[in-house]
């Protein structure tokens, strides 16, 4: 397992190279730089500013600089954010994306598993028909939707919450973002498992569980739940990867400093080392997850193995 | 979070909306302050303290005064930094380091005194400080984006070029406290220019020492707050500097700017009462709700900023015909635009330079009275002159950046073309791609908003002369145009100045060399709590002269 585990990351290796690469020559290939602006500047100005950041050199010159500081574990300085250097701000954004992240799957695990089971067990039901008209709405309204409703609703009219702001992740602040950003998952992991949980129930290993003679409750919880929870760890993987490098619109509509916004405000203002930076994290990110995820397998199914 | 201000943020109705004129609430509020003061006092924080939140817009990219780029950071360098002139409340220039100064005959030399003043480490602010920052603000390595409003001093051009070195530039310290500036040509505009934070005295002792100097703990300061606080993306906090020179007359003990990039989660916390003060924190789709709800809190007010349609003039292009252009200036109704689409008080215009703008220049375009029968009529006939019929309809495309309201101007005023058989085809690009394509000339009519920096038409006026960035995209290129600014900028007569300003701009419009729209407005959110906030042209809002409202 240990040497499985090496393998796998030495792997990530050339694939994180590649998503370097083609990020690198897309970024600039897109048409508008970081200095184009209402304003537009005078020659000599914009000259300086070229010559400040390197970008007057040619393009395959700049793709080596950017790699050579990579390797030393140097993102560069924001082209936009220039009294921090990427480093500093991904340090500093990501711990609270990651406990909104994490609090929102949290929430969406607790939430959806329960709901995805009661309506896979109570088929065809109301509970079932409940659950997932609820589930469908979920994933039909966007974030941006629910978002300000929620801030206008308990932040504005009811004045519950905080309508936004971080306050150093008081526990007010949280809940409306944490619920908002959860709401959809909670909604795509209840799906799955109902989902799953069927496919495993008609199986014939529940079958000859119950004709054992074991009882509804120990058929379920000590041979259909872990099975059935095998789709819904693949879908975790990726899943909390991209919940937990935060989420632009809530970020931007709950006034949260983390990191989700750099994604879009990077390429939007063509913070070139931004955009990079955000994209090398987020790529290890999904890497390590994914290979999280696939040793989790072995310990939830037995018939997956890794042999060395 | 100052415990006086989040009492009352509870509570299901935000103290901004309209009940919050009533007295028994305001006197509620006053007691919970008090409560709260009285809870706190063992914090040893003064009961009394005067704290101001503010919805500051986007997140800061920097707070180094050379290197900002836009408002919601000169609203936080501003507070940091006093310039040798500086803005009073009504955006005018009042005496700042310097406290007089004196300009030589000739309109070359300014001799400035600096009064006795300490950076907020208790070292004395010199005449060295500005030299220091003028030199600074010049150098190629700082890339200062505004930096050619200090072209005017000796040797800043080459300097700025990277073709001289910093000490070459006409600056001096004559003694600690004096400091001469020589120009190159007499300047109208040049105080303007040294009242923006980029031209502020800098704390060479400091910004030697440490690179990032410009963060908590490490920075000086020299205005009326010092930075103690910065959470990227979550606030910037300035507490008063008791070095200020007048410290005295300020009544803001701590400001707490929020970056808040969404207008209406802004407007949201406005309303709980959270946020005091909340820059262009009204999405124009509630503007409407705004004016009924908010009363006084609304603080429309003039700006110095024009949007209008650039055209390209260059060869080959179908703009380069003088009479197209005067069609489709004729058939577009701006007043439709200004009233019926935006609605918050904007002026049409049918001139280039705002006309809130200082020494403003008269005259208008030579259809602004004509009915608007006539108006078509005009415009039908030039449009048929040009070669254009229902068998060769004019084909044009139409540029506009990413916004709701540049989508319905560019749509209203394509439809208002449509009876000249003019074809539009809209194109909308996100800002950098935009303003790559206006760069590269790759367009036929582009959106543009051109902001002013400083209170003049200098920046306007200059961005179609020879080499400004409007000439250059759009192609307009008229010798006597480019001898009209340049004398207006060294004509140090205001009369004369603006009617050489007037010339200048009547020759661009009889060209129709673009098609003006109107002129801006600033839409902000102030607490009537607050006083000591005006609007002025320059939306200059310095924080030292905010005050809390008396009962």
């Amino acid at each position: 397992m240990l040497i499985y585990t090496l393998k796998r990351l030495l792997q990530a290796i050339p694939t994180l190279l590649i998503v370097i690469t083609i990020s690198f020559f897309l970024m600039r290939v897109a048409p508008g730089g970081p200095f184009d602006g209402e304003r537009q500047l005078p020659p000599e100005i914009e000259a300086n500013l070229m010559a400040a950041y390197h970008l007057d050199e040619p393009l395959p010159m700049q793709y080596l600089r950017y790699m050579g500081n990579l390797l030393q574990g140097d993102f560069g300085p924001s082209f936009k954010y220039k009294d921090f250097s990427v480093t500093e701000l991904i340090a500093q954004g990501f711990p609270v994306s990651l406990e909104i992240g994490g609090l929102a799957i949290l929430l969406a695990l607790i939430i959806g598993l329960p709901l995805g089971i009661a309506a896979a067990i109570r088929r065809n039901s109301t509970v079932d028909y409940v659950v997932m008209g609820t589930a469908l709405t979920g994933i039909a309204v966007p974030n941006f939707v629910i978002a300000p409703i929620f801030a206008l609703v308990f932040g504005v009219l009811l004045g519950w919450l905080p309508a936004g702001g971080w306050n150093g992740g008081a526990l007010p602040n949280l809940v409306l973002p944490v619920v908002a950003l959860s709401i959809q998952q909670i909604a795509y992991i209840a799906r799955m498992m109902r989902a799953s949980m069927i496919e495993v129930l008609g199986s014939h290993f529940i079958r000859t569980a119950r004709a054992k003679g074991l009882n509804e409750g120990e058929v379920i919880w000590r041979h259909a739940i872990r099975p059935a929870l095998l789709p819904v760890m693949s879908y975790l993987g990726p899943a909390i990867a991209g919940i937990i490098t935060g989420s632009v619109v809530i970020e931007q509509i709950f006034g949260i400093p983390g990191i989700g916004r750099y994604f879009v405000q990077g390429a939007l203002n063509r913070d070139y080392t931004l955009v990079m930076g955000t994209v090398v994290f987020y790529g290890v990110l999904i890497v390590l997850m994914n290979l999280i995820v696939d040793l989790l397998y072995s310990a939830l199914d037995p018939q997956i193995r890794y042999d060395d | 979070m100052p415990p006086d201000r989040t009492i009352v943020a509870t509570g299901g109705r935000g103290k901004h909306d309209k009940m919050i004129s009533k007295p028994c609430s305001k006197i509620s509020r006053h007691l919970l302050a008090t409560l709260g003061g009285i809870t706190l006092a063992a914090f040893a924080i003064p009961a009394q303290a005067f704290s101001v939140n503010i919805a500051n817009g986007a997140e800061p990219g920097t707070l180094d005064p050379q290197k900002t780029s836009g408002t919601w950071e000169t609203r936080i360098t501003r507070a940091l930094f006093e310039g040798l002139v500086t803005y009073a409340k009504d955006g005018s220039l009042v005496p700042g380091l310097a406290d007089r100064w004196e300009v030589g005959d000739d309109g070359k030399t300014y001799t400035f005194h600096l009064r006795d003043a300490e950076w907020s480490d208790g070292e004395p602010i010199t005449a060295e400080d500005a030299v220091f920052a003028l030199r600074r603000v010049l150098d190629p390595a700082i890339a200062n984006q505004n930096a050619n409003l200090y072209y005017p001093i000796v040797n800043a051009r080459a300097i700025n070029a990277g073709d001289k070195s910093a000490d070459a530039l006409g600056v001096e310290a004559v003694d600690s406290h004096t400091l001469r500036i020589r120009l190159s040509q007499p300047t109208a505009w040049f105080l303007q220019a040294l009242a923006m934070t980029e031209a502020a005295p800098l704390p060479e002792h400091v910004i030697a020492k440490a690179a990032g100097w410009v963060q908590p703990g490490n920075t000086v300061s020299s205005g009326a707050f010092t930075l103690s606080e910065w959470q990227p993306q979550s606030r910037i906090v300035v507490e008063k500097n008791p070095h200020f020179h007048a410290a005295d007359s300020v009544e803001v003990d701590k400001a707490t700017f929020y970056p808040i990039d969404d207008a209406g989660s802004a407007l949201n916390r406005f309303r709980t009462g959270e946020m005091d003060i909340a820059y262009s924190s009204v999405p124009s789709s509630r503007f409407a709700w705004a004016r009924e709800n908010l009363g006084d809190a609304l603080r429309v007010g003039p700006l110095t900023a024009e949007y209008f349609y650039m055209f390209n003039l260059h060869d080959g292009q179908p703009l380069a015909d003088k009479r197209v252009r005067e069609a489709l200036n004729l058939a577009v109704r701006r007043d439709v635009i200004t009233d019926q689409i935006l609605g918050q008080g904007q002026t049409p215009s049918f001139w280039y330079v705002p006309r809130n703008t200082a020494n403003a220049p008269q005259g208008e375009l030579d259809f602004a009275d004509m009915p608007m029968d006539e108006r078509m009529a005009r415009a039908k006939a030039l449009i048929q002159k040009a070669g254009y019929g229902p068998d060769h309809p004019l084909r044009l495309r139409l540029n506009y950046n990413t916004l709701e309201d540049h989508k319905k101007i560019a749509v209203a005023v394509a439809a208002m073309w449509k009876p000249l058989g003019v074809e539009v085809e809209l194109i909308n690009s996100e800002a950098a791609v935009h303003y790559a394509t206006i760069r590269e000339g790759n367009f036929e009519v582009a959106r543009y908003g051109m902001v002013a920096t400083i209170n003049d038409p200098f920046d306007f006026l200059n961005a179609y002369a020879d080499n400004g960035s409007a000439s250059r995209s759009s192609g307009y290129h008229d010798a006597e145009y480019d001898a009209l600014v340049a004398a207006s900028t060294a004509e140090l007569d205001p009369q004369k100045r603006r009617q050489l300003m007037t010339r200048a701009q009547q020759r661009l419009l009889d060209d129709y060399a673009l098609l003006p729209l109107y002129d801006y407005v600033s839409v902000h959110l102030v607490s009537p709590d607050i006083q000591g906030w005006e609007s002025n042209p320059m939306d200059v809002h310095p924080l030292r002269y905010l005050q809390e409202s008396e009962q």
